[in-house]
């Protein structure tokens, strides 16, 4: 049980569903009442899950030999010389489907298969949380639809032909900003339309209560790994961890194994897009105003009017107008700090990253790595924990320009 | 219970048959045209709903998606609603239909009032409920205003009379789980369902989502107290007849209360 006199800080360590669903002034669950039976027998599920042995035996043992957990933490011996540092990566691209997305879609398919569901819906934006979410999908035998922006199915498209390999079924949504956003919409509206028989697979930590907290949780085991790794490999805790923030889930995972470290700074990393004023992007945290949209209230990318802004990064997965509720909490409470880098800066620290430590980062992830250079300016010597969070195999399109990012 | 809120509950029970409310969404087709249709179903409705458009309206199917999206393409905001309605005298209560981010965007200290200095009844917000309606509740009901709660199908009967007795104006009873505009076919256990909701409410009952036609109003009459026509409305005036016209057609007299 939680208790009243818990600070905010206290309560994320606990672990448990934040009182009202509720990350301080924000999250909650502004969803349609056709729902609200639907989230409340999900929270309770998931609660007790993630109470149950077997359950969590069976999951740790997906993570293991399905996804190919834990994941290295690579020391980065060239890029902490160039940068006059001490840098480790937390290697989420060597998660099976290539990002730490599965992590969270096969936890959530799991628990799809204990609520007795016909079928997974799922939005994705880059793809990769819709790869993940089909492969996750076929690992446990449930049928599964996925929606995905016609701009972003352009842009990238080997990810819509694994999706497909995978038998999962992939709509196309020519509707909205033909994004990842007007994906969530649609796949929102399936759900809507049969909530008992339907689960929706969110892939952050966005959306209505319980998902930030249950997509937390799954997502943490990046943040478990990597402080253990850390201590192991340096003998003590990175003064810095630092990860891209779209949605946020890659961020949360890392962040909270440090939460209760005080010591240990949080970076986050948003996109800057082009970085000239007055230029599109999606830094939510750094340049949005409080609102609710996809069912949280967060900071957000909108006009005076509340109207949802287009936003704009050659990183698809970071391409979204909101973030994670929490990610707005930590803000506030300045326990983590939110800068951003521009697609430029980010396409650097990709070519510095694959030139020098021969690994190729996704363009999500490369956001951190600039980040992370930056943090390093300022803070010589420091030691330094990256989340890697994807490879980088489905941007070659973008990085060659052979697809427009925008 | 709240002054306007009232003089939409007495305009529901005042009807002669199922009471009718017609929804459009403010500045379709055009800025220009609005206004006049906006007068026709008020005067053919007995209560009227005016969407306030939004850029992601996850409730609304694809008729009102469209709608949406083309009244924001004409520049459509709260400021040029409330003007609107403020410069008009229609027959009909209205109510403000929209989710909750561009009320809120526009500052809940200061909504009631511009509300009721624009003639409005109330507010439906599709994406607020009971458990996140309380600051707007509390904030309209200072003004005298409305805050119709919606139930579906999936609320379970506690649920109902708590949602039921915090409503006020009308209960919305969504007749079906999905969006907007899907052509229901109303099946004895939705039916069954509107008698409940009608059971655990003290203020009309209206139904919603899916009504298109004459003989789903007939199907509907003996449960509840009037229906809501919203995508059915909107496809109407797109295709050119005359709103008030159309929901003449839907307008039942004499039927069972």
């Amino acid at each position: 049980m939680t208790t009243t006199t818990a600070s905010p800080i206290e309560l994320l360590i606990e672990g448990g569903p934040p009182p009202n669903g509720r990350f301080g002034p924000y999250g909650g669950r502004f969803a349609p009442e056709t729902l609200t039976s639907i989230l409340d027998r999900l929270e309770e599920k998931t609660e007790h899950l993630f109470a149950d042995a077997e359950f969590m035996t069976a999951l740790e043992a997906e993570l293991a030999d399905f996804v190919g957990r834990p994941t290295p933490l690579t020391p980065a011996p060239a890029l902490g010389s160039r940068w006059g540092a001490e840098v480790y990566l937390k290697r989420e691209d060597l998660c099976h489907t290539g990002a730490h997305k599965i992590n969270n879609a096969i936890g959530q398919a799991l628990i799809a298969r204990e609520l007795g569901v016909e079928r997974i819906v799922a939005e994705t934006g880059a793809g990769q949380h819709g790869v993940a979410t089909a492969a996750a999908s076929a690992r446990v035998g449930l049928p599964c639809t996925i929606f995905m922006g016609a701009i972003d199915a352009r842009r990238q498209r080997p990810n819509l032909e694994r999706m497909r390999l995978l038998g999962a079924e992939v709509i196309l949504v020519e509707a909205g900003d033909q994004t990842l956003r007007a994906a969530i919409d649609e796949a929102f509206r399936a759900w809507v339309a049969d909530p008992a028989g339907t689960y929706y697979l969110l892939g952050s930590v966005v959306g209505p209560h319980p998902y930030p907290w249950l997509v937390r949780q799954l997502q943490a085991v990046i943040g478990r790994e990597a402080r253990r790794q850390t201590i192991s490999a340096a003998g003590d805790l990175p003064d810095v961890a630092v990860a891209c923030v779209g949605g946020g889930s890659n961020a949360i995972g890392l962040f909270h194994g440090f939460i209760a470290d005080s010591d240990v700074e949080l970076l986050g990393i948003e996109a800057g897009g082009g970085g000239r004023p007055g230029e599109s992007h999606s830094a939510t945290l750094g340049a949005g105003t409080t609102g609710v949209l996809h069912g949280a209230m967060s900071a957000l990318l909108q006009d005076e009017h509340g109207q949802i802004l287009e936003t704009h990064s050659i990183a698809p997965g970071l391409d979204y107008p909101g973030v994670g509720p929490e990610h707005a909490l930590l803000r506030d409470l300045g326990r983590a700090t939110y800068e951003s880098v521009t697609d430029d800066e980010a396409i650097d620290a990709l070519n510095e990253c694959g030139s020098q430590e021969g690994i190729l980062p996704a363009l999500e992830s490369s956001h951190a790595l600039a980040g992370a250079r930056r943090w390093a300016g300022s803070h010589p010597g420091g030691r330094i924990v990256v989340g890697l969070s994807g490879r980088g195999d489905k941007d070659l399109q973008i990085i060659n320009g052979e697809v427009p990012h925008d | 219970m709240t002054e306007r809120g009232n003089g939409i509950t007495a305009a529901i029970r005042a009807s002669d048959g199922p009471a009718l409310c017609g929804y459009v969404t403010a500045g379709f087709p055009d800025l220009g045209s609005f206004s006049t249709i906006l007068e026709a179903v008020a005067a053919a409705a007995d209560v009227v709903e005016v969407g306030v458009p939004f850029t992601d309206p996850m409730a609304d199917g694809l008729t009102i998606q469209k709608a949406s999206h083309v009244a924001l393409e004409n520049g459509v905001t709260l400021d040029w609603i409330l003007e609107l309605l403020e410069g008009l005298d229609l027959d009909a209560p209205v109510l403000l239909m929209g989710y909750y981010n561009p009320f809120l965007a526009y500052g809940l200290d200061r909504l009631g009032e511009s509300l009721s200095k624009a003639n409005v009844s109330g507010v439906i917000v599709p994406d607020l409920p009971l458990e996140e309606s309380g600051e707007l509740r509390d904030r309209l009901a200072r003004s005298g205003l409305a805050i119709v709660q919606l139930v579906t199908p999936t609320t379970p009967p506690d649920r109902l009379r708590a949602i039921a007795g915090a409503s006020s104006g009308f209960v919305y009873a969504v007749t079906t789980t999905g969006v907007t505009g899907g052509n229901v076919h109303f099946a004895d256990s939705d039916l069954e369902y509107l008698g409940r909701v009608r059971d655990a409410s003290e203020l009309p009952v209206l139904a919603g989502f899916g009504i298109r036609d004459r003989s789903q109003v007939e199907d509907l009459a003996p449960y509840v107290d009037g229906v809501v026509i919203g995508s059915a409305l909107i496809d109407s005036i797109e295709s050119g007849t005359d709103p008030g016209d159309f929901l003449a057609g839907l307008r039942l007299t004499g039927a069972p209360a």
